[in-house]
């Protein structure tokens, strides 16, 4: 999936004569977790703002888990999402050869692993 | 949470945590819809066209293994045996891992094999390779089995869905996720299921904490209960392995556990190498299980603590203790979770619980097409066909597998016991694996028939022993020698390992070896440097050299061993 044939959201012409860049956009693992964990993160914090009730909290030893834990996820979902944004992974053929054919580093490198 | 009468397990899931299932489910069959779009050729469906990142392969690694024997099994041993759990993930787990990614991996990724029976061919021919593929194959089917039965008792457990139900529902998703996407797809899953199991278990172990009274009550709560201070000690683990000598405890522990059954299972087992191998470069293979240590090792935070916590703050677990009664461990987790999680965060862990079973059970099934069109199909059967045929001929073998594994399951809720056994018995296939894997790896004079001769003779040595134990194959065991429990599983792989690296050597002085010029890229001594390593690793920063990070996540071990000992 690291590659994007035919994808509409990739942000390079879609003729193949392209020798632009493109990135692996919704085919990249790291926008399928920041939108899962983004998603649960916002339904964990509304129903710690408005379905806390007493036998929660009997649970939880009267804390707002739900809140707390919905608030850190929507940060970790930030964070993948900035992580996405900042070093996209680079799949053009074409684009990964004429990078390093100017000797500066492919995207795909650039990201941690 | 409502206890029925006949004690069985409800959480009282309301329509958010159905929701946050649903959504998990809808992005799982997303991710093989769109791997779809690319599966172009044979290599792409099986190995992902080698083209993943290592710290996406890193998460998988450790996501295929973090299934239902792993979360269900750890807590239960946690909340049985305490802190000597541990030892599965710092003596057991990493360094095995560190070993794979330092010394194995690359004859595996430079002898561009596409399994690890392959590899095992390559080395030593058909005996040895048939073998291997062939109990690699039975075994996958099993465990797929095992993990299919186990989600379908959870949904039952916690949904009250009908064991049939769950078990044709869960089927079919695994299946049309791996039959969408290959490897890509259930690689992709595997690193997002990492993501939800800890949003899953790490609010569980902070909840559970806080309603022990935090670390310092958890620690008093357990001297407090039977076993006490034993609990809280990792070493000499006498609890764990039923071995009452202190220091045969130990041995045990460090050559049965950790040296013998978890490099075997670690460095040889292609359900986990599978995802190293898919990676685009040696140095990202290399770095994929070293990558995949650093989280391993602070897995045991958020799956053996719940156990411990489960034990103390669950009265019919603590009762059971107490007073030397009966009480399944197994469901030690879903019992905490059903105590301290409030709805919302109680659908995350469904899902999260859900989506490690399913993991497994994709894993073990993709593991096993791989091998049974290549290994299997390929080598005996028809050979010489173009790529589409193998495709087509492993998402055949996908189909059956998990139809197979449907029967398994149901064998396995009508024989539990027996299920388990035959999980020991697969497990001595890894020891003796691990042996002939390591004397061919570094010994060019090692030769075919002591492949396979060896092979067979550490299995037997292994199944031997367990038949002497006390209970290793339950009844059917004789009881000859005093071992039970999970000391005689660490006995009988040292014994398999002893008994394969004897039998190779001895079987090798009155064989002729393999002319040295065919073991090039397969034995140490015979490849080139080049082919070993990777020619640009020295242009990679110092936090991407596998040896680096290897050595990091190695002090990183001995200081948690060193804390919790």
């Amino acid at each position: 999936m690291s590659t994007a044939h035919g994808q509409a959201g990739a942000d390079g012409p879609e003729s193949g004569t392209s020798s632009q860049k493109h990135t692996a956009g919704a085919y990249d693992v790291r926008t399928v977790i920041a939108g899962l964990i983004g998603l649960y993160g916002i339904v964990l914090t509304i129903m710690g703002l408005v379905g806390d009730n007493a036998d929660d909290k009997a649970k939880t030893g009267d804390w707002n888990a739900n809140l707390w834990s919905g608030i850190v996820m929507i940060i970790v979902a930030v964070a993948f999402a900035l992580w996405l944004w900042l070093r996209p992974i680079v799949v053009d053929p074409v684009a990964l050869e004429k990078e390093k054919g100017e000797g500066t580093s492919d995207g795909s490198d650039a990201a941690p692993h | 949470m409502v206890l029925a009468a006949d004690d069985t397990l409800r959480l009282d899931a309301n329509a958010v945590d159905y929701a946050l299932v649903v959504a998990y489910f809808a992005v799982v069959l997303l991710i093989g819809f769109a791997a779809r779009r690319r599966v172009s050729d044979s290599l792409d469906f099986f190995l992902s066209g080698r083209s993943l990142p290592a710290w996406v392969t890193g998460l998988a690694f450790i996501s295929a293994n973090l299934g239902a024997v792993e979360i269900i099994g750890m807590s239960a041993n946690g909340a049985q045996f305490g802190m000597a759990t541990f030892h599965y993930f710092w003596i057991g787990a990493v360094p095995a891992m560190l070993f794979l990614g330092v010394v194995m991996m690359p004859f595996y990724y430079g002898s561009k094999v596409r399994s690890v029976p392959e590899f095992m061919r390559r080395r030593f021919g058909t005996g040895a390779h048939l073998v291997n593929a062939l109990s690699f194959a039975l075994a996958q089917l099993l465990i797929a089995g095992i993990n299919l039965y186990l989600l379908a008792t959870v949904v039952n457990a916690l949904l009250g869905w009908p064991l049939w139900l769950g078990l044709l529902i869960a089927a079919a998703i695994v299946l049309s996720y791996i039959t969408l996407g290959g490897l890509s797809a259930a690689i992709y899953n595997e690193v997002l299921q990492f993501f939800v199991i800890v949003a899953a278990l790490l609010p569980l172990t902070l909840l559970g904490l806080h309603r022990v009274g935090g670390i310092g009550g958890l620690i008093d709560k357990v001297q407090a209960a039977p076993g006490g201070d034993e609990q809280l000690k990792s070493w000499p683990g006498t609890g764990l392995t039923a071995i009452e000598n202190p220091v045969l405890s130990v041995i045990g522990i460090v050559f049965g556990l950790g040296f013998v059954l978890s490099f075997g299972y670690w460095t040889t087992n292609f359900v986990e190498v599978q995802r190293a191998m898919a990676t685009k470069s040696m140095s990202a293979a290399r770095s994929t299980p070293i990558i995949g240590s650093f989280p391993k090792m602070f897995i045991p935070f958020i799956v053996i603590v719940p156990g411990i916590i489960a034990a103390v703050l669950i009265p019919s677990i603590s009762e059971a203790k107490a007073t030397g009664g009966t009480v399944d461990y197994n469901n030690s987790i879903l019992m905490l979770m059903e105590a301290v999680l409030p709805n919302g965060l109680l659908g995350v862990a469904i899902a999260g619980l859900l989506a490690a079973f399913m993991a497994g059970m994709a894993a073990n099934i993709s593991a096993f097409n791989t091998v049974f069109s290549y290994d299997l199909w390929q080598q005996y059967v028809k050979k010489d066909k173009p790529d589409g045929y193998y495709l087509m001929i492993g998402r055949v073998a996908t189909v059956g597998a998990t139809v197979i594994a449907i029967f398994t399951a149901l064998i396995a809720s009508n024989y539990n016991n027996l299920m388990n056994y035959l999980q020991t018995l697969f497990g001595f296939f890894n020891a003796p694996l691990f042996a002939t894997f390591i004397v061919g790896m570094f010994w060019k004079r090692m030769t075919a028939t002591a492949g396979w001769a060896g092979l067979v003779s550490g299995t037997l040595a292994a199944v031997l022993v367990a038949f002497l134990s006390q209970d290793a194959f339950g009844s059917a065991s004789l009881g000859v020698l005093s071992l039970s429990g999970q000391g005689a599983s660490f006995a009988a792989a040292g014994a398999a390992f002893v008994v394969d690296v004897l039998v190779s050597v001895g079987v090798s002085m009155v064989t002729a070896p393999k002319p040295a010029a065919e073991l090039a890229g397969l034995v140490y001594s015979e490849t080139p440097k080049e082919q070993r390593t990777d020619p640009e690793a020295h242009l990679l920063p110092w936090y991407q050299s596998p040896p680096k990070l290897a050595g990091i996540s190695l002090v990183l071990v001995i200081i948690l061993n060193l804390i919790f000992r």
